[in-house]
């Protein structure tokens, strides 16, 4: 029979004021195994855990049951308690009566008998406790940085000149990601590739440092310190290490009609190509969907043409295995797809554009070379209307656009209208918006010198409808201040698009054990205190995979995930979690269901010998686990038919019991 | 009737017998009625020549039988397999219950099974013999003499909706191997689908109050192979032996249900069995249903080795919250 000791914690107010506290102790005292019951103001402060330690050792306890706030905050602190006064820490149960109780209850009586119940359930749960004892294990001193744009950059470099060498694994032939596409960037207007293309040519050629380009993350085993990491080098049919970048097969190659990604399809590259003359690594690649040699064995023109003898058409796939301590997820972001906008016209005209399209537009290694021309026909446009919120803040069309705010929509949109002023005072500019937000350092001056200085005409009020008419656009929305509708007729339409994670976010969550918002954000460990660390320990989030942002925001998470990091992979060992899988051999019958469903492959068979009946000796297959490698998260304890599989701290048993608890 | 005879498994036997690929021939002899066959182990040929039996009423699936029966003595164990019971013998395999190298399977193509209890509904208990040699059964009944009844009217549950005539296992067969086959035997699913949830649930409290526990259906399942039964282990918290309550009404077919989702491969041994005539195979279509549904068409056994769904991972799987809103239409 255990001998328990129940602590209810006033916290303040937070928990008293609507549970009384004195009467959940006195209640609970009378639970089976209670021997001592007290309340305190503050349990967590050092005089309430002084409390603890004084009444563990004057009652003999062996168990105690804090009942207080949620065991994210002080689960530690109490284990760390009972350790200090010779108790074994995993004999402490926290009962939340506040996150779960306290704060949800405005009754006092129905929130003072939700806090006994809850701490009659942790009592159930401390009554079957064991002493457990946690093992160790080595941290792998390696990173993977998943995506190579302006996030991963930042993070590779950081973790880089800590010492620790970095991976980064890129889908796209080349880092550098979307601030690689932008023109000029807010509020300072300096030229989005002078202040990247550094940075790239830093990282190739950081010693710490290797690029995975044109890859992709195949498969991730582990667990934090220890993760096995397959990665997919896609096959780009030119040898990497032997291709010089000089660029001759990307002009000599005859297919010509290649939608340029780049320049999200404005203009055509070849089949053979370089994404853009910065490129890292400056590697070209051949697009096979396109490639008249891969598709039908008629061309060969780039291989004859390439003196450094680097075209492979017969290059496959390779994988590459690899160890890493600890992974970043830098997935970024995309505009969304326009196709559910019908009334904006995008599919109708070439001259509605999306806000990214017009960067390039601008851009002087653009499709026009920077000169502002309409797609449709190369002329100048005299008159261009940016709409603002394009799915963005789109509460009553949630299936269409985005609920939340896209962030940098209405800064880029007072960039874009500046710039055209600008360099193009003959052309009148109307941005029509909801809201413009501008919190940030030198956002609302920047916003004010496109409305005051640069004459934008900004009107608050949302389009309603974009019809082409000729080779003119007419817009029609309302002036809500004014209270008028309006008919305008433009030249050039650019729409703010909402900004989405990139759609390889969401599996690349499912192999990491990461979790995801219904929006398919990666979520923070806490969103205020852990902001760059996933829930799955060991995962790390920088830049717009975690939600939307601007460029420096993205550089500070991108530094802040490093330094988390290059904290774990300082560490030599990792304590790991006693709260680990054991198998009843007795029980099990070797099925390997539990095999099959363990992401961390911490589960292996061996044949071992049982009595049998009439004093034989029979031989059964049976399963073993690897508590080294175990995490706890009690998979097979699900999959296991026979309920051999068992998590110790949080067995079957204790569980029910809990739940009987609940029900009593 | 069976195309393939009594006389043909016995001539196979004797041929594997002496020749010393097997040393013991798994199969049925006649109970107390010809129609109630027990199962049996024959060593030598002659005791088979004298007790095996093989007719429309030998349905059992003796794939289960293999687990204590490979452990026993050297040498292989010789059992004829219908197309059905090859997709257990598979899965049984993926568990790792037996050794492969100590079975020799002869697959048998099937002509589809009685269920008795069919006969007994039409004509009442008192059924002395059924003469099975054509299609038209001659039964002959206690009371009222012999009465004759076709053969499709009284054709077991899973046979009229069988699956595959196809062997997924076999060292060697006997008669032609047959196709898979795209049955209706998801039509009575949809039915209780269509029902409201008050129908479904006075449908199966109808259905399982007539459960005398007799575990028929357990011991038969050729997925249920644990060391230990849950509800045979005290620790287990829903030990239970005897009908004391409602415990078999409402949980212990749903336990069971659960505990061979994703492995069942639909043999249909456990309404064969059940004295009380409840469609138990219906729990498990269900299952199998939905896991088609959500996961595409999934067959437990076709392949040794096959990852069933819900024990594998793909970056195709969908999301819980999709299972739950598709599981609500």
């Amino acid at each position: 029979m255990q001998r328990i000791g129940v602590f209810v914690c006033w916290c303040g107010s937070n928990i008293a004021g609507t549970v009384d506290v004195v009467k959940v102790a006195e209640a609970l005292k009378s639970e089976p195994g209670v021997v001592h019951s007290a309340n305190y103001q503050y349990m967590c402060s050092q005089a309430g855990q002084q409390l603890i330690k004084d009444a563990i050792k004057e009652h003999n306890l062996t168990g105690i049951v804090v009942c207080s706030c949620s065991p994210r905050m002080h689960e530690a602190t109490f284990r760390k308690t009972a350790a200090a006064a010779g108790l074994n820490p995993y004999m402490v149960e926290i009962a939340n009566i506040r996150e779960q109780c306290s704060w949800i209850h405005k009754d006092m009586q129905e929130g003072t008998e939700k806090a006994i119940v809850l701490g009659r359930t942790a009592i159930a749960k401390v009554n079957l406790n064991a002493p457990l004892k946690p093992g160790e294990s080595p941290v792998t001193k390696r990173a993977l940085v998943i995506g190579g744009g302006i996030a991963g950059i930042q993070t590779a470099l950081d973790i880089a000149d800590a010492g620790f060498e970095v991976d980064i694994v890129e889908k796209k032939p080349t880092i550098g990601g979307k601030m690689a596409q932008l023109d000029k960037t807010f509020p300072t207007l300096d030229c989005a590739a002078c202040i990247l293309t550094p940075k790239m040519v830093d990282v190739a050629q950081h010693e710490k440092i290797r690029i995975f380009s044109y890859s992709e993350v195949e498969e991730v085993k582990g667990f934090v310190g220890n993760f096995d990491v397959k990665i997919r080098k896609k096959a780009r049919y030119v040898k990497e290490d032997v291709c010089t970048g000089c660029g001759l097969c990307t002009e000599k190659c005859p297919m010509k009609k290649v939608p340029n990604d780049f320049n999200l399809g404005m203009d055509n590259k070849r089949a053979i190509y370089i994404p853009f003359a910065q490129a890292v690594p400056k590697i070209a690649t051949i697009d096979a969907d396109y490639c008249n040699m891969l598709k039908n064995g008629k061309c060969g023109v780039c291989a004859k043409v390439c003196t450094a003898k680097a075209i492979d058409y017969t290059q496959k796939d390779e994988f590459v295995e690899e160890k890493y301590g600890a992974i970043v997820a830098a997935t970024g972001f995309n505009p969304i797809s326009m196709d559910k906008f019908d009334e904006f016209a995008y599919s109708q005209s070439k001259d509605v554009i999306t806000s990214l399209e017009f960067e390039r537009l601008m851009n002087a290694a653009g499709p026009t070379a920077g000169k502002l021309l309409r797609p449709s026909d190369g002329v100048h446009p005299h008159k261009i209307v940016f709409v603002q919120c394009v799915g963005s803040r789109c509460a009553s069309c949630a299936e269409k656009g985005k609920e939340y705010c896209s962030k940098i929509c209405c800064m880029y949109t007072a960039k874009h209208a500046m710039l055209t002023r600008d360099k193009y005072p003959d052309t009148d500019v109307t941005v029509f918006y909801i809201d413009v937000r501008t919190p940030g350092k030198q956002f609302d001056e920047f916003y004010r010198r496109a409305a005051e200085e640069y004459g934008v005409h900004y009107i608050k009020g949302m389009v309603g409808k974009v019809s082409p008419e000729g080779n003119k656009l007419i817009v029609q929305g309302s002036d809500l201040i004014a209270n008028k509708q309006l008919k305008i007729e433009a030249d050039l339409v650019v729409l703010a698009a909402a900004i989405e994670p990139d759609k390889s976010a969401r599996p690349l969550a499912t192999m990491l054990t990461a979790s995801m918002d219904t929006n398919d954000f990666f979520t923070e460990a806490h969103p205020k205190l852990r902001p760059v660390e996933s829930p799955t320990a060991g995962i790390f989030l920088s830049g717009a995979c975690q939600g939307p942002k601007d460029i420096p925001e993205t550089v500070s998470q991108a530094g802040a995930a490093a330094a988390k990091v290059i904290g774990l992979l300082a560490k030599d060992k990792l304590t790991g979690n006693p709260c680990v899988a054991q198998s009843d051999e007795l029980m099990c019958n070797g099925c390997s269901s539990c095999e099959k469903v363990c992401p961390y492959g911490a589960i292996t068979y061996a044949d071992k010998e049982f009595r049998g009946p009439n004093r034989t000796t029979l031989i059964r297959r049976v399963a073993q686990v690897n508590e080294a490698i175990c995490q706890g998260c009690g998979c097979c304890t699900v999959a296991c038919p026979s309920g051999a599989m068992d998590l110790k701290g949080f067995a079957n048993k204790q569980i029910m019991a809990e739940v009987d608890a609940i029900c009593k | 009737m069976q195309k393939i005879t009594r006389e043909v498994l016995i001539a196979k036997a004797e041929e594997l017998l002496s020749n010393g690929t097997v040393s013991k021939v798994l199969g049925l002899k006649k109970g107390e009625f010809s129609y109630d066959q027990t199962p049996a182990v024959f060593t030598d040929i002659e005791s088979m020549k004298k007790d095996f039996v093989f007719d429309d009423f030998s349905g059992a699936n003796f794939s289960k039988y293999l687990i204590k029966e490979t452990k026993k003595g050297e040498g292989k164990t010789l059992v004829f397999l219908k197309p059905c019971d090859t997709y257990s013998f598979n899965q049984l395999l993926t568990e790792h219950r037996f050794d492969r190298e100590k079975v020799y399977v002869v697959g048998i193509a099937c002509d589809g099974m009685v269920d008795i209890k069919k006969i007994k509904n039409a004509f009442g208990d008192g059924i002395v013999s059924v003469d099975a040699t054509t299609d038209t059964l001659k039964v002959e009944t206690l009371y009222d003499g012999v009465k004759e009844i076709a053969k499709a009217e009284v054709l077991a549950e899973r046979c009229r909706n069988c699956k595959s005539k196809k062997h997924v296992a076999y060292d060697e067969l006997i008669g032609e191997d047959g196709e898979v086959i795209s049955s209706n035997r998801f039509d009575q699913v949809d039915e209780l689908e269509k029902m409201t949830a008050d129908e479904r649930f006075a449908f199966w409290q109808n259905e399982l109050s007539r459960c005398i526990r007799c575990n028929a259906c357990r011991d038969v399942c050729p997925a249920c192979t644990c060391e230990k039964c849950v509800f045979d282990n005290p620790n287990s918290g829903v030990q239970n032996k005897a009908a004391a309550n409602s415990f078999e009404e409402q949980m212990f077919h749903i336990i069971r249900a659960f505990h061979v989702a994703g492995r069942c491969t639909d043999c249909g041994e456990c309404s064969r069995v059940c004295p009380q005539q409840i469609p138990l195979h219906l729990l498990n279509r269900k299952f199998i249903k939905d896991i088609n549904g959500f996961y595409g068409d999934y067959q437990a056994g076709e392949e040794v080795g096959n990852r069933a769904p819900l024990v594998n991972y793909t970056k195709e799987d969908l999301e819980p919250s999709e299972a739950v809103n598709k599981g609500d239409k």
